[in-house]
């Protein structure tokens, strides 16, 4: 009877992973990068690979279709496929050029990578990419599998397909290719899909709808899915079975629910507790009083961009970078910017700052218009108004020591110099918790949290009354993430400092803001206590926003309802 | 999903990401920063090392560019010690070592007394073949022992101090020896070339040096300020790219009157050949200056306060330096290309000045090479510089950047 | 859209053209003295002597007493006529004069681009694929003596082996029958067998330098996530190298034409002075040498143009080969 048949081919897995071992070949000698990796697919399962990066799930995933990038080897290990429940093929065994393992990729092993743009050729249609992978592997002729690749565009949503087939990649948004990568993949209707880190380079909402695709063509298809990613937030919204990797070891692995409510593993149980702990507000903060003074006030601030050509640089185009944003924030405050790509939430801090020059608008602070100011005026307000920047490798010159840097501001300024600079120099290092020892070296020889501390130096260093944080934590780890972020906290509590505070990441403003703008399209669409927003949310486009956040707990996955915002100005 | 529960509870971050303008996330946090630089130095020597001391590591890692240095440090050795290296005048004409060929020095003396160790070349004796009046030489097979330090002909070191010394010198000062052979009016062909490597060589380190002032300049004109000056200076560069430039400058050397004495022509030459190389630099050091224009690092120092010209000169240019060095390594051998191009075509450099191109010059008669061969050996020197100014030029190009993620 | 393209790239052409006959024009008039001078003197190594009146006389004929922006004024009109002048020294108009040769220099260049190509493509590719294989190493060590070994030497290397151990003269473009002769069939066919000589000795220099950057650029696209998704897809690897990465690394290669050319007219002036050819390079370093200012300024001015012509060309193919210029 084919329901039994079915339940027992349900229960044999389609793929094994079975001690495999891969090793790249280096001048010095073998480095192993998997060191007897083994776990299951199954059909009709999403199995999520987790780990951070480093953790060799990519590599595993590319072993499987016997693509491993040069220089690595398979040193051991075996992979059994076994599409139809009739006998197994060990992949690791085939020839990577030969033509069984060709027939397996894209025919019976589809796979989507994770960067949306790289990954599709920029000089040839979404069209004939699709078409030449149906052609691979199905006898058809070049109507047909083009109709089926406008079909196929029309099954993940692509708007107008008839067109979209004709379209290169760059003519599309980072999440329609992903849409578009995810149809060719599909194309043959492969028993296995791989999807590596699919949505790491998208937006929180766009990130939402491809994961909502993935799982609807998965319940459609009954492929068996592995999808590789370093967001426990993701894997409690669409795992079935969790794989766990770190250096190259599978550390644990079990369902889901399992793994969420009952971590064996030390390295599962950091890697949950770093996600919790930015669940709710920081313990340690200290709140703003209610009838502080502002600081400063913005008041209908804009930014265009202009695009000019030509010899005579006409103005072909105008982006509204930032359009009539207005708030004010209060001594002590932390205010959030929240916002995707491209919404201009940088935008306004570097107007702030006056790295931009502002269109139209006031940026009151101590009684002065910043956006007029003289060159003299402009260095007063740069000393008591300072920044940190997201990526602590490109903020910090890394031809200079970590003390040039430090005094760089002290020396411009003239605050300070000879001995009393080198004293200052490591009290403020004392100060951001690094070892004043270490103020001879250049900045290569920290790792990414200690140069975030070192930026946090540079801007506290003029004693300031803001600090704009741009993304500060959104390059580092999760773990790392909180110790920063409470560095931040414990500063602000005994400088009195104002933070202007931008993120994309909801969770980290929860974590330190007393309030939060909501920025869309260069406008606030919504501004409130942090708590209010999150429990509340008024506009549309922040309840879509919200609803678009993974929740890391898979018991509550399927609770709540999600939004989409479309709105009518395109 | 059906409950429409009004709002989440909970949140999660969501992943890594770049900034809201776009700029991708690109780098690790799990461990120390140093990964890429050589694991021989010591972790704390490489904490406190400077830039120059990274590229000097990532550099001597590169065999070839090594060579490269090597022979390029051989070649201005040669340049500058010419006088010294020379055994002989490169002026002096001798009518009985007409077409002399290349004697090889031999260190390894037998003679009667043992096996000695002192260099030595074969005594070449002249015939002319009565029938034909060719000139053949043979071995006469007598000696003619040579010795370092000995004197030679006199000459004036760098113009200044008089002295007789020389590297070589034969030890009877009546004989003389041909290493590479001699001309058509009998002239040490050594000797020329030494000489000729200090204008050769030189010629490209000075056009460099004015290449790098116009394209810094200019380059950085349309790097730091962009709009139109950019704009016009872009077309400037595009403009003197595509103009074919033989035919230029042939037509700017004809403008020479030859009269000129030798220093004003190398002035000159030196400056037409430089028109080349500053668009090259020029576009490297533009193109440098836009994209650091906007890093995050120089934004801090405006932000620190640092006045435009600390920004520039503090922040920007060392990180510039290194590629602008090897930029100027690589638009060295084009300049001594394009010399050696000119005088060979009888446009550059003129007799009695001597470079490569000049004796080159010299092989340009099919009846004279046939004859002999080893007038193509200045050819030999300009592959060879060029080769080792190529290498440098890449490796240094390659280790540039000493914090390439 | 393309031909919109096209269109504005040809009057971007203008002001660059313009901007050539200036800079020849200026060429011509930058020796100290004009033609008339070096004729004076001329006259004098055979004591004739010319009195003032005639030499007024003659400079009022070649327009040599008016203001120099008259001058060329006057060129440059004349030019758009199809008049180049006259050349001083042979007496004759210098368009009877140019455009044999011109054709002869653009054939030439041409025949070495299509051979540049035709040979810098395979074995970049070859060299990029099997990247620090023994054949990799050949191929780069040749390309770097190729590219340090000038035009003329390597004219006069093969000239010497030519004459030395085959005791034949490869100079020339023409056998010596047929270098007077009309054009004929038999004619374009010797010069098809003369020209290998100077296509190889003009080709090498930019074939290495081709090779060198055909290598770099499919290095890059060789390790881009696209080359994986093809693989991923069931691609053979040979299909799939030269569907995507070669497609994708043929851009860049295509418009370095906007310099090879420029280099290969530059190199062909030398080469043909070398190897005695008929093409522009020989006549214009005598017009130059004899300041002969029309015959050389057409020719500066020839020359150049051709290598803005071949910007146009390679920016055209450009265009047509890669979708993300012409959706800018």
């Amino acid at each position: 009877m084919p329901q039994i048949r079915m339940v027992t081919d349900m229960n044999k897995p389609i793929i094994q992973i079975q001690d495999l071992t891969v090793g790249f070949s280096m001048r010095q000698g073998v480095l192993d990068v998997l060191h007897g990796v083994s776990f299951d697919l199954h059909r009709g399962r999403t199995t999520c690979v987790v780990g951070e990066s480093g953790s060799g799930k990519s590599v595993t995933a590319r072993t499987i279709l016997n693509m491993v990038p040069r220089p690595g080897v398979i040193n051991g290990g075996r992979i059994l496929f076994d599409p139809d429940g009739t006998g197994t093929v060990n992949l690791t065994a085939l020839d990577p050029r030969g033509r069984e393992i060709r027939d397996i990729r894209g025919g019976r092993i589809g796979m989507i990578f994770q960067e949306p743009m790289s990954s599709l050729s920029p000089v040839h249609t979404i069209g004939s990419q699709i078409v030449e992978a149906i052609r691979l592997h199905r006898d058809m002729d070049k109507k047909a599998a083009r109709q089926m690749a406008v079909d196929l565009l029309a099954q993940v949503e692509i708007p107008e397909p008839e067109k979209a087939v004709d379209k290169y990649s760059f003519e599309f948004s980072g999440g329609m290719r992903q849409r578009a990568m995810i149809a060719m993949a599909l194309s043959c209707q492969p028993d296995v899909l791989i999807a590596d880190e699919p949505t790491t380079a998208l937006d929180v909402t766009t990130q939402a709808e491809i994961l909502d695709l993935i799982k609807t063509l998965q319940r459609d298809v009954g492929m068996a899915v592995m999808f590789i990613t370093h967001d426990m937030g993701v894997v409690a919204e669409i795992a079935d079975d969790v794989v766990v990797m770190e250096k190259g070891h599978v550390v644990e692995q079990g369902d889901v629910d399992q793994v969420f409510s009952a971590p064996r593993h030390p390295y599962t149980q950091k890697l949950l507790r770093a996600v919790k702990v930015l669940e709710e507000p920081a313990p340690a903060k200290v709140r703003a009083l209610d009838d502080a003074p502002p600081v400063l006030t913005v008041e209908d601030l804009s930014l265009h961009f202009e695009k000019r050509e030509g010899f005579f640089q006409r103005v072909t185009d105008v982006t509204k970078a930032v359009d009539g944003v207005s708030f004010s924030l209060r001594k002590g405050e932390a205010l959030g910017i929240v916002g995707e790509s491209g919404s201009g939430k940088t935008t306004v801090g570097r107007c702030i700052s006056r790295v931009y020059d502002p269109t139209r608008g006031k940026i009151v602070y101590g009684g002065k218009d910043l956006a007029h100011l003289n060159a003299t005026e402009l260095r007063n307000s740069r000393q008591q108004i300072r920044m940190i920047f997201q990526d602590p490798f490109a903020s910090l010159n890394p031809r200079m020591t970590v003390k040039q840097i430090i005094s760089e501001p002290l020396i411009a300024n003239r605050i300070c110099a000879g001995s009393e600079l080198e004293d200052r120099v490591a009290v403020l290092l004392r100060e951001v918790g690094l070892d004043p020892g270490m103020m001879e070296r250049y900045p290569h020889a920290f790792s990414g949290g200690q140069r975030q501390r070192i930026v946090v130096a540079r801007a506290i260093a003029l004693e300031p009354q803001v600090v704009i944080a741009d993304e500060p934590t959104s390059a580092l780890d999760v773990s790392i993430r909180t110790q920063v972020l409470d560095l931040l906290l414990r500063l602000q509590a005994e400088m009195g400092l104002s933070f202007i505070f931008i993120s994309h990441d909801m969770a980290v403003i929860r974590y330190f803001c007393d309030r939060v703008a909501v920025m869309y399209r260069g406008r606030i669409v919504e501004i409130g206590e942090t708590e209010q927003v999150i429990g509340d949310p008024q506009h549309a486009y922040t309840k879509a926003l919200l609803s678009s956040v993974p929740l890391p707990d898979p018991a509550l996955r399927g609770t709540r309802q999600r939004h989409r915002y479309r709105p009518e100005v395109a | 999903m059906s409950d429409g529960s009004v709002g989440p509870k909970d949140t999660a971050h969501p992943p890594l990401r770049g900034t809201g303008d776009g700029a991708p996330t690109r780098l690790e946090t799990s461990d120390a920063g140093t990964a890429g630089l050589p694991a021989d130095a010591a972790p704390d020597k490489v904490a406190i090392a400077s830039q120059w001391q990274l590229t000097w590591w990532a550099f001597k890692r590169h065999r070839l560019a090594m060579l490269g240095l090597w022979v390029i440090g051989l070649l201005y050795l040669i340049a500058i010690f010419s006088e010294f290296i020379a055994p002989d005048d490169p002026f002096k004409q001798n009518r009985r070592a007409v077409f002399h060929p290349p004697q090889m020095i031999h260190f390894i003396d037998r003679t009667e007394d043992g096996i000695q160790l002192r260099p030595y070349v074969w005594e070449m004796d002249r015939q002319r073949d009565p029938e034909t009046l060719a000139i053949t030489y043979t071995k006469s097979g007598e000696k003619i022992y040579l010795r370092m330090f000995g004197p030679g002909p006199e000459y004036k070191f760098w113009g200044i101090w008089t002295t007789n010394i020389h590297l070589f010198a034969t030890v009877d000062p009546r004989e003389k020896y041909f290493l590479f052979g001699a001309d058509r009016l009998g002239r040490d062909m050594f000797s020329r070339i030494a000489y000729g490597t200090r204008i050769s060589m030189s010629i490209g380190l000075v056009g460099v040096a004015i290449s790098l002032v116009l394209g810094i300049v200019l380059g950085g004109l349309s790097g730091y300020y962009g709009g139109r000056i950019d704009m016009a200076i872009q077309r400037l560069i595009e403009f003197t790219l595509s103009l074919p430039t033989i035919p230029i400058w042939l037509a700017l050397a004809a403008a020479l009157p030859p009269s000129w004495p030798i220093y004003q022509q190398y002035f000159v030459i030196t400056l037409i050949v430089s028109l080349v190389g500053w668009t090259e630099l020029g576009r490297v050091v533009r193109g440098r200056f836009l994209a650091m224009k906007n890093d995050d690092f120089v934004i801090a120092a405006r932000l620190d306060g640092a006045s435009e010209p600390r920004i520039i000169f503090r922040h920007m240019l060392p990180s510039l330096t290194s590629h602008i060095i090897a930029s100027l390594t690589l638009a060295v051998p084009l300049m001594i290309l394009a010399e050696t191009g000119l005088s060979f075509l009888g446009l550059g450099l003129q007799p009695p000045a001597i470079s490569w191109g000049v004796l080159l010059k010299e092989a340009q008669n099919i009846l004279s090479i046939s004859q002999a061969p080893w007038l193509f050996i200045p050819g030999g020197f300009v592959v060879i510089a060029v080769l080792a100014f190529n290498f440098l030029g890449d490796g240094m190009r390659d280790a540039a950047d000493p914090y390439g993620h | 859209m393309i031909w919109r393209f096209i269109l504005k790239r040809l009057l971007y052409m203008i002001p660059f053209l313009f901007a050539v006959s200036i800079v020849s024009f200026l060429l011509i008039q930058a020796p100290p003295g004009d033609y008339l001078t070096t004729y004076i003197a001329k006259l004098g190594e055979s004591n004739e002597v010319l009195d003032q009146a005639s030499i007024n006389n003659l400079r009022a004929r070649f327009g040599l007493d008016q203001p120099l922006y008259v001058q060329y004024f006057k060129w440059v009109g004349n030019l758009l006529q199809g008049d180049f002048g006259m050349s001083f020294e042979w007496r004759q108009p210098v368009s009877d004069l140019v455009w044999e040769r011109m054709g002869l220099t653009v054939c030439l260049s041409f025949a070495t681009l299509l051979f540049t190509w035709a040979l810098a493509m395979p074995i970049g590719i070859y060299s990029a694929v099997r990247k620090y294989t023994l054949g990799d190493y050949i191929i780069t060590t040749i390309g770097f003596i190729g590219l340090a070994t000038p035009n003329f030497l390597l004219a006069l290397i093969l000239m010497y082996i030519g004459v030395v151990h085959f005791g034949a003269d490869v100079g020339g473009l023409f056998s010596p029958e047929y270098k007077n002769a009309p054009w004929s069939w038999a004619k374009v066919v010797n010069l098809i067998e003369h020209l290998w000589l100077p296509v190889i000795v003009l080709g090498t220099g930019a074939t290495a330098s081709l090779i060198r950057i055909m290598r770099a650029n499919l290095l890059d696209e060789l390790n881009r996530p696209y080359v994986d998704t093809a693989r991923a897809k069931g691609l053979s690897e040979w299909a799939l190298i030269m569907k995507y990465p070669v497609r994708v690394a043929l851009n860049p290669f295509v418009s370095t034409i906007g310099w090879v050319l420029p280099n290969l007219v530059s190199g062909a002036v030398v080469t043909a002075i070398v190897l005695s050819l008929p093409t522009a390079g020989p006549l214009m370093l005598q017009a130059l040498l004899s300041q002969d200012m029309y015959l050389a300024g057409a020719f500066v001015l020839l020359l150049s143009s051709l290598t803005v012509v071949g910007m146009l060309i390679s920016d055209i193919l450009l265009v047509l080969l890669d979708p993300r210029v012409r959706y800018e």
